[in-house]
């Protein structure tokens, strides 16, 4: 690992430990009261779970096309940043959900097509984990199917409730991209990149054992 | 070379079902068991809830697909012929599309027996428009084929190949599924909507057009080792 | 379509791995028109691996296959070119020989790939059955089928693998016959074969395989058997 990585982890680690007092001090919001701050952990981890989804399709589109083994480590570890970040978002939307409508689930288009897209990349993971060897392509092909699929699961799941979307569930807030938010998107964003990082990593260090295998054979 | 290769193999497929028949008659019985079930969950004092039907139908056009799929393959994996189809001069894709065919022949004739069973059980008025309700549910049945006919050919040779395939299926056809639901109740309710059923058909087409595309460039790369 | 033609096949340095697994390690042979080459090994030496790969099916890990001035990524006109018989026989079983024959015949782009499917069973000795779906046929029938499946195109490059498996004595001369014809046509004949006794005396050159690697090369060879034991030990 690079010199600055460990310094870089401590000072994620700050950062997530002030956030709560930065988020305390964020102006309070009228309507919904406490709770709301819980969006604060919410938006950033929706966000860096579609950035996430994204470098996956974009890696496994890569490695299809050149069959560069760094492409496919990086699909995976963005795939697993995925399905971290993307299960954060689902539990922590359901927790503001439920205080501020009343209800555990509510069908919104946003979080519906976020469940589907977490989907996807969870089949990703299990692609890989069972699917025997050869798999990376495998998977590889699903994610660039996933990622084409980003258009039609929201257009989809937005009309599904209703062919008059001007009326949506989730009335949208009228909150100001302040320093709070500003604070904690940069802190999930430094979290993400320093866990990929770390997750190519290990990536690597499992291939060049591989390898290291295989020159061993060749000198028996 | 490619219009002859996929007809080469939609006839070979159709040859082989003919002797058999073995596809045909289980997808078709384990639609109507599928439909049964759902009847014996959800018919309640001799009623189904309200637009039911239309759920019914794509439910089970999810689930007998699935099988048809796995089933088409699995005969391909004997002997291992997938391999030597890829083995031919024909361009790959033609092995793609050949296959596509004969998954949405079989299904559309399941289909064909399927719609006025689910009408009939849970009356729905399902045959009212019957020019779109043919539209929605062959774009439909088009979109889910060929996302499971590349899936399925590309699990061919992977391990818990049975299993993954409805895990990688599922999620990936979500629009189908939402857009085939929602365009079918559109056809069935009384007060008949043009608009809505032509967005979701719309929907369904251009899914089909992306998809179809897309498993065209993917399939030779993620065949080949 | 057009024709393309090589007059001999280069593999140089090939090697492929699977994972940690080494299954064909740095080999380097070749092989030209009117030959017939042997892989002899025992199990999980590499044969397969290497005939997979000499087909196109498989990419080499390392190293380069050649097949005269063209490469692997000739794509289809290459193919059209390569015959295979596989282990696991590429035959329908719901079809009949006869269908198996006509069909593959018109995926390599044989015009009238019926009276072409006739005249190969008929070669084969399987007139009277051509008609039978392949699933009636004896083991031995249904490696005569795959054969003619494998040639019905006149492939330049014809890659066998394991073909005397269940053949009866009949059956296995005429075999032995059909690959000293493909021979004097100028074909390249690659086949791999635990059958030391029947390799003797047909084939042109040798390789012996122990664990992906050559260990031993023989032009004109004579006592296999001997040579197999001294070389592969087992």
């Amino acid at each position: 690992m690079p010199k600055w990585f460990n310094p870089a982890i401590l000072a994620c680690g700050v950062l997530f430990a002030v956030s709560p007092f930065v988020i305390a001090n964020a102006p309070y919001e009228s309507t919904m009261g406490l709770v709301q701050k819980v969006f604060y952990y919410h938006m950033p981890s929706a966000w860096v779970f579609l950035t996430a989804s994204v470098v996956c399709g974009i890696a496994s589109a890569r490695f299809l096309a050149t069959g560069n083994a760094r492409h496919d480590r990086t699909a995976l570890a963005a795939a697993e940043m995925a399905v971290l970040f993307g299960l954060l978002t689902l539990v922590t939307g359901p927790l503001w959900a439920r205080k501020a409508w009343g209800q555990w689930w509510i069908w919104d288009a946003r979080i519906t097509s976020s469940l589907v897209g977490w989907m996807i990349a969870w089949a990703y993971l299990i692609l890989r984990q069972y699917g025997g060897p050869g798999s990376e392509k495998l998977a590889a092909g699903l994610a660039l199917f996933g990622m084409a699929n980003v258009p039609f699961i929201y257009v989809s799941v937005t009309y599904w409730r209703t062919i008059h979307p001007a009326t949506t569930v989730v009335p949208k807030l009228p909150f100001s991209m302040g320093f709070p938010l500003m604070f904690c998107l940069a802190s999930f964003y430094f979290l993400m990149f320093l866990l990929m990082k770390l997750r190519v990593r290990v990536a690597e260090q499992q291939a060049r054992l591989d390898a290291i295998y295989l020159s061993m054979d060749e000198e028996a | 070379m490619m219009l002859r290769a996929i007809w080469l193999i939609v006839r070979k497929d159709l040859t082989v079902e003919v002797r058999s028949r073995e596809l045909a008659y289980t997808t078709l019985f384990f639609a109507i068991s599928c439909v049964l079930v759902f009847a014996f969950s959800l018919v309640q004092e001799g009623r189904a809830a309200e637009g039911v039907g239309a759920g019914v139908l794509w439910m089970t056009i999810m689930f007998a697909g699935n099988l048809a799929l796995g089933r088409t393959f699995e005969r391909e994996r004997q002997s291992e012929t997938l391999r030597a189809l890829m083995l031919v001069p024909a361009p790959r894709p033609a092995v793609y599309l050949g296959k596509l065919a004969g998954i949405v022949l079989l299904l559309v004739l399941t289909e064909a027996i399927l719609v006025p069973l689910v009408a009939l059980l849970f009356q729905a008025e399902l045959l009212a428009h019957l020019f779109w309700l043919v539209s929605v549910v062959i774009a439909g049945t088009l979109g889910f084929a060929a996302v499971g006919t590349l899936f399925a050919a590309m699990l061919v040779r992977a391990r818990s190949r049975d299993v993954l395939l409805p895990v990688l299926l599922y999620p990936i056809t979500v629009p189908v599924i939402i857009a085939g639901v929602r365009g079918t109740m559109a056809i069935a309710q009384p007060e008949f909507e043009a608009d809505v059923v032509r967005f979701w058909l719309l929907l369904l087409v251009a899914f089909d057009v992306v998809f179809i595309t897309l498993a065209l460039w993917t399939f030779e790369p993620v065949m080949t080792d | 379509m057009t024709s393309v033609d090589f007059d001999e096949v280069s593999v140089e340095d090939v090697s492929r791995h699977f994972g940690r697994r080494r299954a064909v390690s740095r080999v380097t042979f070749r092989a030209t028109r009117g030959m017939i080459l042997g892989l002899l090994g025992p199990n999980g030496a590499g044969k397969s691996t290497l005939l997979a790969m000499l087909a196109t099916v498989l990419r080499p890990s390392s190293g380069a296959i050649r097949y005269g001035t063209l490469n692997p990524s000739a794509g289809s006109v290459l193919r059209s070119r390569i015959g295979v018989l596989g282990h696991d026989l590429f035959l329908y079983p719901e079809l009949t020989a006869r269908e198996n024959l006509a069909f593959f015949a018109g995926l390599y782009g044989i015009a009238h790939s019926d009276t072409r499917a006739r005249a190969a069973l008929e070669r084969a000795g399987l007139g009277t059955r051509s008609d039978d779906p392949v699933a009636s046929f004896s083991r031995g029938m249904r490696q005569r089928v795959a054969l003619e499946r494998a040639l019905i195109h006149d492939p330049r490059l014809a890659l066998l693998d394991e073909p005397f498996t269940g053949l009866d004595d009949a059956s296995t001369a005429a075999l032995l016959d059909r690959l000293k014809a493909l021979r004097e046509s100028g074909a390249i004949v690659i086949l791999a074969t635990h059958d030391l006794d029947l390799a003797e005396g047909l084939l042109d050159q040798a390789l012996f395989l122990r664990d992906g690697r050559i260990v031993e090369t023989m032009s004109a060879p004579g006592a296999l058997r001997s040579t197999y034991r001294s070389v592969i030990g087992r």
